[in-house]
């Protein structure tokens, strides 16, 4: 696997060939005019895969009875449990905590570490090891209003608007509040940002973003948060446990229908502990690992929507959860790369996107939603698009501009692993563009939650991905790092104020809820429904699952 | 092809699931041993998908960043071992292949808190097994990040905490140069610590982003927020679309908007 094949080398040559007097004209801070909000709803409409009929139903049952959500979503939220309430005993408690935080990526670590600095005992329960997460995959950066041209003001106009003004304000003006507070308690905890020699700290722009406000560590900045917060909460770990590989599968409630802790499931001994706690906090993250439509996606191996599914079997509603957003540059080549993101960043430092004449035919920093959109077209509609040896389609985006824009050496510096990634196939992103397509990215919706980030369940609280509303139908770059630590603090703030209330020792735990369930499953005439939550993909080929015929 | 596609949703994920193309080269690989036949170009993690086995262990966000998947490798007949990540390494024809989904690291306790006075005392303390480093360069050799981990170590044991902090900045923590360390040292904890006494200690703060830290307390934006969130859509919309934009080739810190009573 050496680099590009002749024929694609071939037609870079066109791309080449127009670079000059693209860079030229972006030195003169020239691009390429943004839609009308006319043109953005036309062209969403007709080629966002969110607003397409196909592959979407009604869900049957439950708190959002008759939503259409996308079929791979609303057959989990219709899924059987995997526990059989009559043969579990709910008095053989194996943990107790004051808070159970179900999930241990950003925000679910931020809200043990508020927690336990409040007075708590903290457990986590998370799927893999401690910070195997979408946090941990974020590139670009982290957005916070704290440069002197910026405020929480420009920032909720650029939230709102991003988010075409389906988000709710509440959400987006506590998001923006705290987000100068976030970067500081990063700062603080030791974490290296990308600064100017005195301190000031190396800001960009983002798509749909007025101001600079992009914060960023390398091009690992969700790595970077995510080993600081985690190597903190080691550091209190008389107070934090964390339970690896041992997800959780269903909330317990108390004979009041509060939340009272929840059911583990250790995945290597295959055992289901009690947990009882005095709050529980959902942060499990998305569900890009449902693979919506059959998209490749970006997420890491445990986004598998199980929060959502937990929460709303207790009766939680859910927002926005038909919205799914695509990223719009995932790699389509080479073939070992596909699906991986390419951080919105190249686009920030000056990369734009061309089609196969090496012509631009969209500006490079619309928001989400409508950047992808102008890609499929340009590919499906425009048939612009350049096409790999294996018949996946997409368009260069120019990163050589970006050593042009801004001095030989800027692609390695500001882009390390990208350039590794593509590196280790031959292709050298400072000197060749790379090909690219969108590709599933982020849950825009999920659980409902308040400013607090509390439930409509007394005791169960919730943050990050698995939570609807902050970002409405579409979330800007760099909104969702900040969300989990916003909302995930909030919510251990919240959840250890709530556990210190009054004596919770004594309720007695319940799985009714579950039982009201599966009656509802079967009273729906749901049968054969799957069991949920999914825990994990399964990616078995089709020659090893016949072998297993008898078996599965 | 609208009708097929629909019939053919399922309810699991399917999107990573590989499907060779039609004639694809088959290979042999050998994981833990045992000898299976995948099609060539897939990473060594999609190979042992294909042979059949799903993870638990050994799997993480399967974009090169976690480190959940180490791997150490090597190829029949041939006595130099090698590693790589399992998400990112291609499997290749006689690869023998195990990975390493856990390593017993050592990671002493500590608070950041009350720190600040001398650092590489800090690090003496916590990590004495750093300066017992015999400088056998396997580390380097090992890392599958291509990190020089050795010169990461020989800058703590100089001093040069900065330097540590930054020459380690992209090591994902995978465990596998402190498998290998003949002086038992886990390089990548302690380089943990040092980059967050680096960012903590040593760079310079934000000045800017301080004050803003005040003034969000001193509940400054709050009113105007509020006001945000009740102003009805038309005129939130023409705010946005009325807002000033920074011009992409701005210093940070160097422009301010016409517009100025809202910051
Ligand atoms: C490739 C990529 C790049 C991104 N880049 C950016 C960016 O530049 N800027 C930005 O702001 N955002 C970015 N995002 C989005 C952002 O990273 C995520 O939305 C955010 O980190 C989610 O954080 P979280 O804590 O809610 O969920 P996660 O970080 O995904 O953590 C959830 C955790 O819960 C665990 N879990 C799941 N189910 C269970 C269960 N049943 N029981 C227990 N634990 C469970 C998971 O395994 C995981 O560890 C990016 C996302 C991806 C995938
Ligand atoms: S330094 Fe060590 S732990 Fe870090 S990536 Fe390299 S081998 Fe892995
Ligand atoms: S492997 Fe250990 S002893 Fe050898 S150079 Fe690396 S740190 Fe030093
Ligand atoms: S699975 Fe995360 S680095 Fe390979």
């Amino acid at each position: 696997m050496e680099g590009y094949i002749p024929e694609l080398k071939e037609l870079i040559k066109r791309v080449e060939a127009t670079r000059p007097a693209r860079v030229e004209r972006a030195k003169r801070n020239e691009h390429f005019p943004a839609l009308t909000m006319q043109q953005r709803e036309e062209w969403l409409n007709l080629y966002h895969p969110d607003y397409k009929k196909d592959g979407r139903r009604a869900v049957r049952i439950g708190p959002n009875k008759g939503a259409v959500l996308p079929e791979e979503v609303a057959s989990l939220l219709e899924s059987s449990s995997r526990i059989d309430s009559n043969a579990i005993d709910l008095s053989r408690v194996d943990y107790t905590a004051d808070v159970l935080v179900i999930g241990g990526g950003g925000a679910g670590t931020a809200a043990a570490i508020m927690a336990q600095e409040a007075g708590c005992k903290a457990i986590i329960s998370t799927k893999l090891r401690h910070g195997d997460s979408n946090t941990v995959m974020a590139e670009g950066g982290i957005q916070g209003a704290d440069q002197e041209c910026d405020s929480p003001y420009c920032h909720y106009l650029d939230v709102v608007g991003g988010g075409h003004f389906t988000n709710r304000p509440d959400l987006v003006a506590a998001l923006t509040n705290d987000a100068p507070l976030i970067i500081s308690w990063l700062e603080d905890m030791g974490m290296m940002f990308d600064k100017l020699p005195d301190g000031r700290m190396k800001v960009r722009h983002g798509g749909g973003t007025s101001r600079k406000r992009m914060h960023s560590a390398g091009d690992m900045t969700g790595a970077e948060i995510m080993r600081v917060l985690r190597d903190e909460a080691r550091n209190r770990h008389w107070d934090i446990t964390v339970l690896e590989f041992t997800p959780a599968v269903e909330l317990l409630l108390d004979s009041d229908g509060g939340c009272a802790g929840a059911i583990l499931y250790n995945l290597e001994t295959k055992e289901f502990y009690i947990v009882r706690a005095k709050a529980v906090i959902i942060a499990s993250g998305g569900f890009g690992r449902l693979h919506i439509q059959g998209f490749p996606t970006t997420n890491h191996y445990g986004a598998t929507a199980d929060g959502v599914v937990m929460a709303y079997r207790a009766g939680v509603a859910v927002s926005e959860l038909d919205s799914t957003q695509y990223h719009p540059t995932g790699a389509v080549f080479p073939e070992q790369n596909v699906g991986l993101l390419i951080t919105e960043k190249v686009r920030g430092l000056g990369a734009q996107l061309l089609n196969i004449e090496g012509e631009e035919f969209c500006f490079a920093l619309e928001p989400r939603d409508v950047e992808s959109t102008c890609i499929i077209r340009e590919c499906v509609d425009q048939g612009k698009g350049v096409m790999t040896p294996v018949g996946r389609i997409g368009v260069w985006l120019d990163s050589p501009m970006i050593d042009l824009l801004h001095g030989e050496g800027t692609v390695k510096k500001e882009l390390p692993a990208k350039y590794i990634q593509f590196k280790r196939y031959g292709i050298d992103i400072s000197k060749e563009p790379m090909l690219i397509y969108p590709t599933l990215h982020y849950q825009n919706g999920g659980l409902v939650i308040n400013d607090e980030g509390g439930t409509s369940l007394r005791g169960l609280f919730s943050a990050g991905e698995v939570t609807g509303g902050v970002h409405g139908r579409n979330r800007l770059m760099g909104n969702s790092l900040l969300d989990i630590l916003v909302f995930g603090r909030r919510a251990g703030m919240s959840a250890a104020e709530y556990a210190k209330k009054d004596d919770k020792t004594k309720v007695t735990l319940t799985l009714a809820h579950i039982d009201r369930f599966e009656r509802e499953l079967k009273d729906a005439g749901i049968e054969g429904a799957v069991r949920g939550p999914l825990l994990l993909p399964d990616y078995t080929p089709d020659h090893v699952r016949v072998r297993r015929a008898n078996k599965e | 092809m609208a009708e097929d596609k629909k019939k053919k949703i399922k309810p699991l994920a399917t999107g990573d699931k590989t499907i060779p193309p039609e004639g694809a080269k088959m290979i042999s690989i050998y994981i833990m041993g045992r000898e299976y036949r995948v099609p060539e170009t897939l990473t060594i993690l999609k190979a042992v998908e294909y042979a059949g086995y799903r993870y638990v262990r050994g799997c993480g966000c399967r974009g090169g960043i976690c480190g959940a998947c180490g791997t150490f490798y090597r190829y029949l007949g041939d006595y130099r071992l090698k590693t790589g990540l399992a998400c990112q390494t291609v499997a290749e024809p006689n690869m023998v292949i195990v990975q390493l989904p856990f390593f017993p690291a050592n990671r002493p306790n500590y608070t950041l808190e009350g720190m600040g006075g001398d650092l590489h005392g800090e690090l003496r303390r916590l990590y004495p097994e750093v300066f017992k480093c015999v400088g056998c360069g396997t580390c380097t050799r090992t890392c599958p990040m291509d990190i020089d981990v050795m010169d990461y170590i020989s800058l703590m044991k100089r001093g040069d905490l900065k330097g540590a902090a930054e020459k380690s900045f992209d090591c994902v923590m995978c465990g596998l140069c402190a498998g290998r360390c003949p002086a038992q040292i886990s390089q990548f904890n302690a380089a943990m610590f040092v980059r967050r006494l680096y960012g903590r200690f040593m760079a310079s703060k934000a000045a800017h982003l301080s004050k803003r830290v005040d003034e969000v307390q001193s509940g400054k934006y709050a009113i105007m927020l509020e006001d945000l969130t009740k102003a009805d859509s038309d005129d939130i919309k023409r705010l946005y679309i009325e807002r000033e934009r920074e011009p992409d080739m701005s210093e940070p810190g160097g422009w301010m908007p016409e517009d100025t009573s809202h910051l």
